[in-house]
């Protein structure tokens, strides 16, 4: 997938999420998102960015415009060092959560995104690859 | 860390977020909000989130929780100004703010927070007539 523009940005606080959050929006108006996608990539990249800071021990948020000639998009991965998820199945259900949250961040991510793909090991890490089209419902 | 302010008027409460909080600031204004309505014996609190262009999980459970909060001291809460695309996106999310009252704009949510004052007066002296 041809990739227009990349940047790796550093999230261990809360303060950092409201960052990612500026910055996801930036991308996704200048990738040319109707406003209802640029709110729901938002969304979705602040659930994760949060999941980082409090379960992962924080991480990094990896942001690349994509265009492969026909279609132009947003993909964020989201990658931390943090003592991962035992059940991602479990994880990915509304409701379920091991903190104080509310279990949403993880499934409604995925609704929120047209591309999802989660990879955990536990004691290892999280790595959380979401993407949305411009113009894909 | 920022604060968002609080506003009274009469026996109302009101607020207008105008920045993105981060987690901290959110649940430093649910703490105060509480405060506030024991503070003032407010009847309302009126939030205004028309600035907001981002509620996720966490802003959306904060002002879920505040309007539990606000109801166990009698007071209610009305959200006012929510954007379509925020909606749109909370419904997906998966978040649907059950027990929290909302107004398309501030003029509308302060009658409604009237209307709901009046009703619960008027149900307490029926209550007080009927000792």
């Amino acid at each position: 997938m041809p990739q227009t523009k990349s940047e790796t940005v550093p999230v261990r606080s809360t303060s950092e999420v409201v960052m990612v959050r500026h910055m996801v929006r930036r991308w996704a108006v200048e990738i040319g998102f109707s406003i209802v996608e640029q709110t729901k990539i938002v969304t979705a990249a602040s659930e994760l960015a949060r999941n980082m800071v409090d379960y992962g021990g924080g991480g990094v948020v990896v942001l690349e415009a994509l265009d492969d000639g026909i279609r132009r998009g947003l993909r964020l991965t989201f990658e931390d060092k943090g003592p991962g998820i035992a059940d991602v199945e479990q994880a990915l259900r509304d409701g379920y959560t091991s903190g104080g949250g509310m279990g949403l961040g993880l499934g409604g991510a995925r609704r929120l995104s047209n591309e999802f793909e989660i990879r955990s090991k536990p004691g290892e890490g999280t790595r959380v690859m979401i993407a949305r089209w411009k113009g894909a419902s | 860390m920022e604060r968002i302010p609080i506003l009274k008027m009469g026996r109302y409460l009101l607020v207008s977020i105008q920045v993105d909080m981060d987690d901290r600031t959110a649940l430093a204004l649910q703490d105060d909000l509480t405060a506030q309505i024991v503070k003032h014996r407010a009847k309302g609190v009126l939030v205004d989130i028309s600035s907001l262009d981002v509620v996720d999980s966490f802003i959306g459970r904060m002002l879920a929780n505040t309007a539990a909060m606000a109801r166990v001291l009698d007071a209610e809460t009305v959200v006012v100004g929510m954007q379509p695309s925020v909606a749109i996106t909370l419904v997906e999310l998966g978040l649907s703010l059950k027990g929290v009252r909302s107004a398309l704009n501030i003029e509308r949510g302060m009658e409604l927070l009237q209307s709901v004052a009046r009703d619960t007066e008027a149900e307490t002296a029926d209550a007080a007539d009927e000792e």
